[in-house]
């Protein structure tokens, strides 16, 4: 017996080293997946329930089912409309600028530079403040009769210009802190897929006699296709989602309004009131829902216009190498 | 230049930390690469723009409205009149809204490091059936905007007894698809493979192998992710106000108090921004650098 357990003892830890091995990679996933499921997952799908259902905020246990009813008055609802319009002009007056400057931004970091951990930090900067902090600053700065920015346009004989209260400058206002917040984080992407473009391409292009201009029309833009796809992708479903900016701009019951006349209140924050203000939790669930289609819809979007045109920029790409080859 | 950041520079090198051959790489770049001084002109401007909201803070929280307020404003910091800092204290309860979001940032960070870091590895180098599958999922659910789950995580947090409460904000948060995709990424490349078969040839267990193999090849991508993750707690916004009240918040809900409240005075409202942006510029001052590289490292491989 002595002699025996200790075998024994062995090949019963290596059946359960065996079974061990083949259970470790769940074992290793597990901790992601079950918090994942639970706070991530779960609510997801809840809230497509809850938007089914009549609930006030004051007592979120008595679900009453209503079927799509709430939908169908949001679809007839003008604030909600409204919020809708508001939020697309105001993602594509921040997300165009933003990453057509980050672009550029990028091209200018792609120098040989002195200092360039620097301007690269630099422009981070603004990545590390938040959206309360960043609207606050902005706010004063945007003032009607002692903001700064009006002071400095004043010099150049613009008049004092209503940034709360009329429709397009609180826009812009707002369009502009998100702009000032994630321009230097997109010009590092596409700084990192520029480095990653090979160096042949544009030895090649120089051969052939392109300028600067044309290497990056010809070289560096194609080459970035797929990140600028990304970027464009990851900034739309940040610009439908935006609440922070409109909802502190002014602050309190106005900003839980989107200004005195809701000219810039967006979706996420009409969400927000409908739940939080009006307590009407399952109108605000259905509003969720209808933003979550909307993302699908635009990404879905991307995703087909990309295939295209990468099927149309391969053929071309087909073509260039073989005039490449003859010349 | 951290190596973090060269490794981004030369993306063809298999191994994306250790010495850079920057010093062979230089014949290679274009000759008219060089900046001129138009390109360090405008790089300047940007800069400036970049850093001029915070300086206009420091400037405003450290004078009075009247001042702040007159014309042309003041472009230096004043006297300092530290009541700007303490009525912003007083006001929107920041020395506990400080605290709080030290143990939400640092909990969050630690937790999401730890399981993205389990996950990321086992996506990366081990096999098992799903593991295609279940990878794709993850990614896909990173175009799921948080405001989607928002009302059942309120009316969950109000079941649990957690409203208000900072489990309610940590929770929630504690792991990302983001950093198990981040961390797979870099796994799959720094891990070289035949150093877990050496551990399994040497019979060494898969936990024992994370422990002595996985983890310390994975430092630098855990820092970098920890210094994200901790950030963007930091700065999370929105779930925050819904879960939390003024009397335990976090520093955003306290931000958010100032601007929302009757504080008409924006030097105090700028010296409460100060206060809760402080300790996170300060982490991005010290590690700037590693924070540039791992963003531009997530994007060349994303």
């Amino acid at each position: 017996m002595a002699v025996m357990s200790p075998a024994k003892l062995l090949t019963r830890r290596q059946l359960w080293r065996r079974r061990g091995s083949k259970a470790a990679p769940y074992a290793f996933i597990a901790p992601f997946f079950v918090f994942f499921a639970a706070f991530g997952l779960f609510p997801l799908i809840y809230t497509g329930y809850v938007s089914l259902h009549r609930v006030r905020l004051q007592n979120p246990d008595d679900m009453t089912w209503v079927g799509f009813d709430n939908y169908t008055t949001l679809l007839k609802d003008e604030f909600f409309w409204n919020s809708l319009r508001n939020t697309f002009t105001i993602g594509v007056i921040s997300t165009v600028p933003q990453l057509c400057l980050a672009l550029g931004l990028a091209h200018l970091l792609n120098y040989r530079l002195r200092g360039r951990t620097f301007f690269r930090v630099a422009i981070l900067l603004p990545y590390a403040t938040s959206v309360a902090a960043a609207t606050l600053v902005f706010a004063g700065l945007f003032g009607r009769d002692y903001g700064m920015l009006n002071w400095f346009l004043g010099h150049f004989g613009i008049d004092p210009i209503d940034w709360f209260n009329d429709k397009w400058p609180s826009q812009i206002a707002i369009s502009t802190i998100v702009t000032w917040r994630w321009t230097g984080y997109n010009a590092l992407i596409y700084l990192a897929a520029m480095q990653a473009i090979p160096h042949e391409r544009y030895e090649a292009a120089m051969l052939d006699g392109a300028n600067r201009w044309h290497q990056f029309r010809h070289v560096t833009l194609p080459g970035l296709r797929p990140t600028i796809l990304f970027t464009i992708v990851v900034s739309t479903i940040g610009a439908l989602q935006i609440f922070g900016e409109p909802l502190l701009l002014q602050g309190g019951t106005t900003g839980m309004n989107g200004g005195a006349s809701r000219q810039y209140q967006t979706t996420g924050l009409y969400m927000y009131q409908s739940g939080w203000q009006y307590f009407s939790l399952g109108k605000a669930a259905a509003i969720a829902w209808l933003l979550f289609l909307l993302i699908v819809l635009v990404v879905g979007t991307n995703a087909v216009i990309a295939r295209q045109r990468a099927k149309r920029a391969a053929v071309a790409a087909g073509a260039s190498e073989t005039s490449v080859t003859k010349g | 230049m951290s190596t973090v950041t060269e490794s981004a520079a030369t993306a063809d090198s298999p191994v994306p930390h250790g010495d850079s051959p920057r010093r062979k790489r230089r014949p290679r770049l274009r000759r008219h690469d060089r900046a001129g001084v138009l390109v360090y002109a405008i790089l300047v401007l940007v800069t400036a723009v970049s850093a001029f909201p915070f300086y206009w803070s420091i400037v405003a929280a450290t004078r009075s409205d009247t001042e702040i307020n007159s014309v042309p404003p003041p472009f230096l910091p004043g006297g300092g009149s530290m009541g700007n800092f303490e009525a912003a204290a007083d006001k929107a309860n920041i020395g506990k809204a400080l605290i709080n979001s030290t143990i939400v940032s640092g909990t969050v960070a630690l937790g999401t490091v730890l399981a993205c870091t389990l996950a990321g590895f086992a996506f990366a180098k081990l096999r098992f059936r799903g593991r295609g599958a279940l990878l794709s999922f993850t990614v896909a659910t990173m175009m799921i905007p948080p405001q989607l789950g928002v009302i059942p995580l309120y009316m969950m947090m109000a079941k649990l007894g957690w409203a208000n409460q900072l489990q309610a904000v940590i929770m929630p948060t504690l792991v990302t698809a983001f950093g198990v995709f981040f961390m797979r990424q870099y796994l799959a490349e720094a891990l070289p493979d035949e150093l877990i078969e050496a551990g399994r040839v040497d019979g060494a267990s898969y936990t024992r192998i994370f422990f002595s193999i996985v983890l310390p090849a994975a430092r630098p991508a855990m820092a970098v992710l920890g210094l994200l993750t901790f950030m963007t707690a930091w700065n999370d916004f929105f779930w925050p106000i819904i879960a939390l009240s003024q009397d335990n918040p976090t520093v955003q809900v306290a931000i958010n108090s100032l601007g929302g409240g009757y504080v008409p005075d924006q030097s105090v409202i700028l010296a409460g921004t100060v206060l809760g942006t402080l300790p996170v510029l300060l982490v991005f001052g010290l590690l700037g650098r590693q924070i540039v590289g791992g963003i531009m490292q997530g994007a060349v491989k994303g």
